[in-house]
């Protein structure tokens, strides 16, 4: 594969995003692309939107992309996906989480959080949507959210299937919490059809 | 095998490499993560935090003085605190191996401006290489130890936001060991006293000569030929933006090493090109110095030199290529500005202070700068780190002086106080001044991700530390009125405020509480009470007058439709100064 494809990842600070990234990124080393990864630290992470972006190819230089290259956004809250929209290729896709974090000016009263976004977004782009939260209680932890949205992200995409998703995860969560984010993981892949 | 690792991974894996026995930082985004990275060496290397940039520096050429490898990290305006030393050293060069990482923000994600740290390089008389990624940073900083030795210089490792938080693939190599050079007492090259800094003047001009030859030679300097058309002179990340823009269809000389800029190299490649374009983050370093050398070339006449660049940005200044973009709905997004987290023991001071009329309050460097933002609105000026304190006394000798009736408050971190600001307050007890100074003491180093500091009680490599008692040592600087106090308690908060703005002279009040996301010490244990608790509101009682919400917390949102105010569970951690806020018991304590 020598076309180099585009990943960027948004949410909020706290979500997990970059857990998120990791597990992605170490899944297609082991596929053995050339992997780039960029992520946002310091004051930006403090409740602040929080992206990071994963490219993969035979040999990617640039660390980031600009606006228009994204193959796939990948959205872990509703809001954030319209902030990044412009970024995705028109024939590209999104995965988006049903999933709504007001921000200060909304907690506030100063604004309300806009509706309508995810009919916006759908009639723009070819979307999938998740509903990352009620999916993680019914498996029984709402912190799994994260990997439930790379395991439909994995599955949008095509992603080659010899990738050991499950050595991926042991590998980078912690031992506790394994068995549970595999569940995770496949509870994602099967939310994309 | 390879490792993904960020540019700041692979600096310490390279330092590790390379044989440094001692290093020494200040954190500060986006260098924090070299010298966290470098502790876990603990059986080959001592990493430390000093207190301050030219603290760490002082240390780093004491090591090398010493004969060892040593490395200094810091963000790009820590190299301004550090430049004393820095300027110094330009002239008496080292023993050991040195080098100073400085890790500029273009764009200024976390960062109060966005200044070239090049340009430090030209201006102290030493040698500067700047990597591209995170291959390059390890393998960069091997040879920029090599070339301190070789040419007796500190070399000025320039990084920047997208190398230090960028990951790519690394290949590891072992550890050189690198025995100490024998001490040998110097003291016509270190006592920089007037005498020989004369004398080191030519040496270092004549340094630099030699600098410039060994940049025209050097593999960090590389000529990647493609379409002659199009020549391409850059350095750094924008190294891989134009890559990414041209591909093969231009020719590249990629310079890792940027001072001195080998200009012959320069000279020839520009011979063998039709157009020549130098694409540069920031500032027309490269640009201005082949200018002078009388070498025609398009640089900032196109490539903006505000902010960060991109592939994107590159493509549309020299190509006039934009692509394709679909846009959402501008109605459809909220700004998302970053907030104190739920629980930050900050809220409760800011709270309280906000309330207060007729004062001013300059702010400093942490967590605690977004005390500015609404909706606690609290702060006046954030300039630098210390400067709460200082600015504060200077504007209330303004204001004394010219009549002018005001309250002045310095707010500061526990971390930013050690950094500078005991001078400040020294400056505030010595002249006599009449401020209100505020330790925010949140028991770490909170907005750059929780690092140990001299009051926290531990070292960067987890061992037991002394931990300065913030009380003693204000009372020593001459300080009487001093209040220790839990910031969220409301009323204890605001008596100590009141009781500090009717004291007649300088006054300190220590706010007490650990950061609500830090990894709690047995001694925080001990000290706080900090079982996990849950505040609700009583949809009854609440009457919808969003008075909680002016707390400024994540985890309080106003129902329009119900006109209640909620809070979420989640995000909640019992800090109670919503339930105190509110005017209408409303809020309650979860399980009483």
């Amino acid at each position: 594969m020598a076309e180099v494809k585009n990943i960027l990842l948004c949410g909020v600070g706290g979500q997990g995003i970059i857990l998120a990234s990791k597990i992605l990124a170490n899944g297609l080393i082991n596929a053995g692309y050339d992997v780039k990864m960029s992520e946002v630290h310091g004051m930006a992470q403090r409740g602040g939107s929080v992206t990071t972006q994963v490219r993969f190819g035979e040999k990617v230089h640039s660390p980031i992309i600009g606006k228009g290259q994204a193959d796939i956004l990948v959205s872990f809250e509703t809001m954030e996906t319209s902030k990044w929209l412009d970024y995705v290729k028109p024939q590209g896709q999104v995965v988006m989480n049903d999933y709504e974090i007001p921000s200060a000016p909304i907690l506030s009263g100063a604004a309300t959080y806009p509706t309508g976004i995810i009919e916006d977004i759908s009639q723009k782009i070819h979307t999938t949507v998740l509903k990352g939260s009620e999916l993680a209680s019914q498996i029984g932890n709402i912190k799994t959210m994260n990997v439930i949205i790379v395991g439909a992200l994995v599955k949008a995409m095509g992603l080659d299937a010899s990738i050991d998703w499950d050595k991926v995860i042991k590998a980078n969560v912690k031992e506790k919490f394994v068995d549970i984010n595999i569940k995770a993981f496949k509870l994602g892949m099967d939310q994309v059809k | 095998m390879k490792h993904l690792m960020t540019g700041n991974e692979a600096v310490a894996r390279g330092a590790y490499e390379a044989g440094v026995t001692f290093a020494s930082a200040y954190p500060g985004t986006p260098s924090t993560e070299i010298l966290e990275n470098m502790a876990q060496y603990k059986e080959d290397l001592i990493a430390e935090w000093a207190p301050n940039e030219k603290v760490a520096l002082e240390t780093v050429i004491g090591a090398s003085m010493a004969g060892a490898r040593t490395l200094a990290a810091m963000k790009h305006v820590g190299v301004n605190v550090a430049a004393d030393p820095l300027f110094t050293i330009g002239y008496t060069g080292i023993t050991g191996g040195l080098v100073l990482v400085s890790a500029d923000d273009p764009g200024c994600h976390s960062s109060q401006n966005e200044q070239d740290n090049r340009y430090y390089a030209k201006f102290a008389k030493i040698a500067c290489i700047e990597p591209s990624d995170s291959q390059e940073s390890k393998d960069y900083l091997k040879a920029a130890f090599d070339v301190s030795e070789k040419y007796d210089v500190p070399v000025l490792f320039r990084m920047t936001t997208r190398v230090c938080h960028s990951k790519g693939l690394v290949t590891f190599e072992d550890r050189k060991d690198v025995p100490i050079i024998p001490y040998v007492k110097k003291p016509t090259k270190f006592i920089s006293a007037p005498a020989n800094a004369k004398m080191l003047h030519p040496v270092v001009e004549a340094k630099l000569v030699e600098l410039e030859k060994f940049s025209n030679e050097t593999p960090l300097n590389r000529i990647e030929w493609g379409n002659k058309k199009i020549g391409i002179i850059t350095s750094g990340v924008a190294y891989t933006y134009a890559k990414e823009v041209f591909g093969s269809e231009a020719s590249y000389l990629k310079l890792g090493f940027t001072f001195p800029l080998p200009m012959d190299k320069i000279r020839a490649f520009a011979k063998e090109v039709e157009v020549l374009y130098v694409v540069e983050e920031l500032e027309p370093f490269i640009e201005e110095q082949m200018k002078v050398a009388g070498i025609p070339c398009i640089g900032k006449d196109l490539i903006p030199r505000i902010g960060e660049l991109n592939p994107d940005i590159i493509a549309k200044a020299l190509l006039g290529k934009e692509l394709e973009t679909i846009k959402a709905n501008p109605e459809m997004i909220v700004s998302r500005p970053p907030t104190l987290c739920a629980g930050c023991p900050h809220r409760g001071f800011f709270y309280t202070l906000s309330k207060k009329k007729n004062v001013v309050i300059t702010g400093d460097i942490g967590c605690y700068t977004l005390g500015s933002a609404e909706p606690l609105n609290a702060t006046d000026s954030v300039i630098c780190m210390g400067a709460s304190i200082s600015m504060g006394h200077g504007a209330a000798q303004a204001f004394k002086k010219n009549n002018v009736d005001k309250k002045v408050v310095g707010v500061i971190g526990d971390s930013t106080f050690f950094h500078t600001g005991i001078n400040s307050l020294i400056t505030v007890a010595y002249n006599g001044g009449n401020t209100v100074s505020v330790i925010l003491d949140n028991r770490i180093t909170g907005m750059t991700g929780h690092q140990e500091n001299p009051g926290s009680g531990y070292t960067l490599q987890g061992d037991p530390a002394n931990v300065i008692n913030i009380p003693d040592l204000v009372k020593a600087i001459g300080i009487e009125h001093i209040v220790t106090v839990n910031p969220l308690k409301l009323d204890e908060m605001d008596k100590a405020i009141e009781d500090a703005f009717a004291f007649e002279g300088p006054s300190v009040i220590i706010t007490r509480w650990p950061c609500a996301l830090k990894n709690f010490s047995p001694e925080d244990i001990k000290e706080f009470d900090l079982k996990k608790k849950l505040c609700r509101v009583v949809e009854d009682k609440c009457r919808g007058c969003k008075i909680c919400t002016k707390t400024g917390c994540p985890a309080i949102s106003f129902d329009p439709t119900i006109k209640k105010a909620k809070i979420n569970k989640y995000m909640c951690v019992g800090c109670e100064v919503c339930l105190q806020a509110c005017p209408f018991d409303a809020i309650e304590r979860v399980g009483e």
